[in-house]
C-alpha cells in the first residue's frame, strides 16, 4: 500500500470514529445527563424520556453503533484493499 | 422437592458443568493458557467477555443499587455498557493486530521502555487484586446464604472451584466455562425478573414493564395508589409520600457526568477486558466480538432498570404495616387477598442484612426515610442472638431522633439483598430461587476467574519472561515454553491464595476499593494506549510522565479524600472521588502530549509499529515472542 492510499484509509477511518462517538455522546452525556431534565418534561406512558435514556434507551443505542461501525469498517477495509 | 434441595441440585448441576468444559479445554501450551490458542469465536468470545465482565456486582448489587439511587443510577448503566463502544472503536481492533498476550506487553513495546512495562504490570495487579478480593466475598456470601455455610467456607469452596479450572484450563478452559456461565447467569436473571414484571405490570418483557400500569391497589402507608396507574408515578408517588426523593428526580448532574466518563473509560482500560480481545483470530473478529459482548450485556443491563423499580414497589408494598410476628410466621393476606408471607425477613435477619426497630412499640413495621438505627450509616448493631419476644433481633443502638415525616422508620435495609430476596419477597416458586443461587455463583466466579488470569499472565508472561528473566542480547526470554506455562500455573494458584485471603480478611472497605479499579484504570491504560494507537509522535517519557501523572493524582485524591477522611467541602471543583479518574485522564493526556513534543521522537522502528497496527491485513496469531 502506497503511503498516500496508507494516510487516506485512516483519514477515513478516523472520520467514521467520530461521527459514531458523537452519536455516543449525544444519547448518553447529552440525553441521559446534560438535557435530562429539559428531556423529562416529555413522558411516555408514564416513563419521562430523560430517565429513560439514561437508564435503558442509551444501551440499545450503543449496542446498534457498535454493529454499524463493524460494516463501515468492512466496507472501508474492502475500499482499501486492506481487508484479511 | 424442596428448595434446600433444589439449590444444591441446580448448584451442583452447574458445577459438574463448568468442571467437565475445564477438563475439555485444558491448556497444552502458553499460548493456550494467556490467549486461549487465538481461536476462539467471536460469538463465544462475546459470551466469554460479557461474563467475566459481569461480576458479582453487577450481578448481586446493581438492582439494588439503582433502585436505592433512582434516576442518579444512570451513570452506572451507561457507565458500565458505554466503555465497550470506546473498546470497539478505539481500543480493540487495533490491540488485536498488535497480536501479544497482555496489555504491558503493548505498554512496554510501544514505548520501547521497561520501566513503563513494570509500571504497567504493577497497575494491573493492582486493580486486578482489587476486583476479585470483592468477587470472592461475593461467592463466600451466595455460598452462606443459599448453602447454609458460613461465608469463610464459601470461600474455600469457591477457592477450589476456580483452582481446577483457572489453574488447569488457562485461558482456554475459562474462556468455554465462562460461556457456559454467561448461559445460566442470564437465564437465572431474566426468569426471575419475568416473574416480576408479570407480577407487578401485566408485561412479560420487563424492558417494557416499566411503561407499564401497575396490577393492585398500592398502600405505601400514607395513601392507596389505585390499581391501573402508571408504574413509574406509582414509584415516583409513594416515594414522595414516604419523605424520599422521587425516584426519577435527577440528582447532581456534575458528579452523575464525572463518574459516568470514569466508569466508561475505567472499563474500557481494564486489562481483564481488554485481554479478552487477543482471543479471536482477525482484527475484524475483535471487532464484531465487541459488538456481541455488549449484546449479551445489554440482555442483562437493559433488565436492571426494571428490576430495580419493580422490586422498590413490591418491597414497600409487602413490608408497609405488617405485623411482624403473624408475618415471618404464618404469613397474612393482603387487604385484596394476595398472599404475603415474611420468612425471607426473618432469613436476612439472621444474615444481619436486615434489622427492624419497633420503635412505636405496635408490633408493625414502618418503612419510610430516615434512619432506622442510630448509626452514621443507619446500621443496626445486634446484640449477639437476642431476640424480642415476638422473634426480631434486637440491637444495641440508641434511639434515632423522632419526629420524621410521615412517620418514623423502622427498618434497615442492606441495597445488596434486593435481587437475592426479591423472589422470595414476591412469593416466586423454589425454582427461580434455586436458579438464584446458581445465577450468583456464575457471576462471580466467571469474573474471578479472569482476573485471576490476568494476574498470573502479568507476573509470568511480563514480570518473568519480559523483565527478570529478559535475555538482552536476543531480546527474548530465557524461560523455555514449558517452564513459563509452569511459572504461570505457580502464578495462578499464588493469586488465588491472595484472593482467598483477601476474601475471608475483607479489608473494611471493598465497597470504596471499586472506585479505585475503575478510576486507575481511567487515568493509566486508557489514555497510554489511546496515545500509543493514535498519536504516532508519542514517545517513552511522554508515556511515563503522562501515566506517573494520572496514577499519582488520582491515587492520592482517592486515598486523602475516601482513606484519610479529606472533607467533601474540599472537593476540587465538587468531584467525588468515585469520578475523580475522569479528571486524572485528562491531566494524563495534557502531560503526556506537552512531554512528548519537548523530547525526541520515538526511533523509526516505532512509527512503523504504530503504521502496521492501523491497518487490519496481516494480523497473524497472537505471539509470545
Amino acid at each position: 500500500m502506497t503511503e498516500e492510499k496508507a494516510k487516506a484509509y485512516w483519514r477515513e477511518n478516523i472520520s467514521t470514529i467520530l461521527k459514531l462517538l458523537s452519536v455516543w455522546f449525544i444519547v448518553s452525556y447529552g440525553a441521559g445527563i446534560l438535557f435530562i431534565n429539559q428531556l423529562n418534561t416529555i413522558e411516555i406512558s408514564g416513563v419521562k424520556l430523560g430517565f429513560w435514556f439514561a437508564q435503558q434507551g442509551a444501551i440499545y443505542v450503543f449496542v446498534i453503533l457498535i454493529f454499524v461501525y463493524v460494516r463501515m469498517m468492512n466496507k472501508l477495509d474492502e475500499k482499501y484493499d486492506v481487508h484479511e | 422437592m424442596d428448595l434446600q434441595t433444589l439449590i444444591y441440585l441446580f448448584v451442583g448441576l452447574s458445577f459438574a458443568l463448568y468442571i467437565g468444559i475445564a477438563i475439555w479445554a485444558k491448556a497444552a501450551s502458553t499460548k493456550d493458557f494467556y490467549v486461549a490458542g487465538g481461536g476462539v469465536h467471536p460469538i463465544a468470545n462475546g459470551m466469554a467477555t460479557a461474563a467475566d465482565w459481569m461480576s458479582a456486582a453487577s450481578f448481586i448489587s446493581l438492582a439494588g443499587l439503582i433502585s436505592y439511587k433512582g434516576s442518579d443510577g444512570g451513570a452506572y448503566l451507561m457507565g458500565w455498557t458505554g466503555g465497550y463502544v470506546l473498546l470497539a472503536l478505539l481500543l480493540a481492533p487495533y490491540l488485536r493486530k498488535f497480536g501479544k498476550f497482555t496489555v504491558p506487553d503493548f505498554i512496554g513495546d510501544r514505548y520501547y521502555s521497561n520501566v513503563a512495562r513494570t509500571v504497567a504490570v504493577v497497575a494491573t495487579i493492582f486493580v486486578s487484586f482489587t476486583y476479585v478480593a470483592g468477587q470472592m466475598r461475593g461467592v463466600g456470601i451466595v455460598f452462606s446464604r443459599f448453602l447454609q455455610v458460613d461465608v469463610n467456607t464459601g470461600v474455600y469452596i469457591g477457592m477450589g472451584i476456580v483452582f481446577i479450572y483457572a489453574v488447569l484450563g488457562g485461558m482456554k478452559g475459562i474462556t468455554y466455562t465462562q460461556v457456559a456461565q454467561y448461559t445460566v447467569m442470564i437465564i437465572a436473571y431474566l426468569i426471575p425478573a419475568i416473574f416480576l414484571s408479570l407480577m407487578v405490570t401485566d408485561t412479560f418483557l420487563p424492558q417494557l414493564g416499566i411503561f407499564a400500569t401497575t396490577t393492585f391497589d398500592f398502600n405505601d402507608g400514607v395513601k392507596v395508589i389505585p390499581q391501573g396507574t402508571y408504574l413509574m408515578h406509582a414509584l415516583d408517588q409513594s416515594l414522595a409520600d414516604l419523605g424520599f426523593k422521587e425516584y426519577t428526580q435527577p440528582g447532581n448532574l456534575w458528579n452523575m457526568f464525572m463518574l459516568t466518563v470514569a466508569l466508561m473509560v475505567g472499563t474500557a482500560g481494564l486489562p481483564h477486558v481488554i485481554v479478552r480481545f487477543f482471543t479471536v483470530p482477525r482484527v475484524k473478529d475483535a471487532r464484531i466480538s465487541a459488538g456481541y459482548a455488549l449484546l449479551f450485556i445489554a440482555l442483562l443491563y437493559t433488565t436492571v432498570a426494571s428490576v430495580a423499580a419493580f422490586s422498590r414497589v413490591n418491597t414497600i408494598d409487602r413490608i408497609q404495616n405488617v405485623e411482624y410476628k403473624q408475618w415471618v410466621t404464618e404469613g397474612v393476606k393482603k387487604s385484596d387477598g394476595r398472599e404475603n408471607h415474611g420468612s425471607w425477613f426473618r432469613t436476612w435477619e439472621k444474615g444481619s442484612l436486615l434489622a427492624w426497630n419497633d420503635r412505636n412499640g405496635d408490633g408493625k413495621i414502618q418503612y419510610a426515610a430516615g434512619k432506622a438505627f442510630d448509626n452514621a450509616k443507619g446500621k443496626p448493631a445486634f446484640d449477639g442472638d437476642k431476640v424480642a419476644p415476638d422473634g426480631h433481633r434486637l440491637t444495641t443502638n440508641a434511639l434515632p431522633a423522632k419526629g420524621a415525616k410521615p412517620f418514623d422508620n423502622e427498618v434497615y435495609i442492606d441495597r445488596d439483598i434486593i435481587v437475592l430476596a426479591n423472589p422470595e419477597i414476591a412469593n416466586l416458586p423454589n425454582w427461580v430461587i434455586a436458579l438464584i443461587a446458581a445465577g450468583g455463583l456464575a457471576a462471580a466466579l466467571s469474573t474471578a476467574a479472569g482476573l485471576l488470569l490476568v494476574i498470573s499472565a502479568s507476573i509470568s508472561h511480563d514480570l518473568l519472561g519480559k523483565v527478570i528473566f529478559n535475555d538482552p542480547a536476543t531480546g527474548k526470554s530465557k524461560l523455555s515454553e514449558k517452564s513459563e506455562l509452569m511459572a504461570a500455573r505457580l502464578a495462578a494458584v499464588a493469586a488465588i491464595i491472595v484472593a482467598g485471603y483477601l476474601g475471608i480478611h475483607p479489608p473494611g472497605f471493598v465497597a470504596q476499593v471499586v472506585a479505585f479499579a475503575f478510576g486507575l484504570a481511567a487515568a493509566s491504560f486508557f489514555p497510554a494506549i489511546i496515545l500509543g494507537i493514535f498519536d504516532k509522535r508519542m514517545n517513552k517519557a511522554g508515556a511515563i510522565a503522562g501515566i506517573s501523572t494520572g496514577l499519582i493524582f488520582t491515587f492520592g485524591y482517592i486515598i486523602y479524600f475516601v482513606f484519610m477522611g479529606g472533607d467533601k467541602a474540599d472537593y476540587l471543583w465538587g468531584i467525588a472521588p468515585t469520578g475523580i479518574g475522569t479528571l486524572g485522564m485528562v491531566l494524563h493526556f495534557i502531560v503526556a502530549y506537552i512531554v512528548s513534543r519537548m523530547t525526541e521522537p520515538p526511533p523509526q522502528h516505532i512509527q512503523d509499529l504504530v503504521e502496521s497496527i492501523r491497518v487490519p491485513r496481516g494480523a497473524g496469531e497472537a505471539q509470545a515472542h
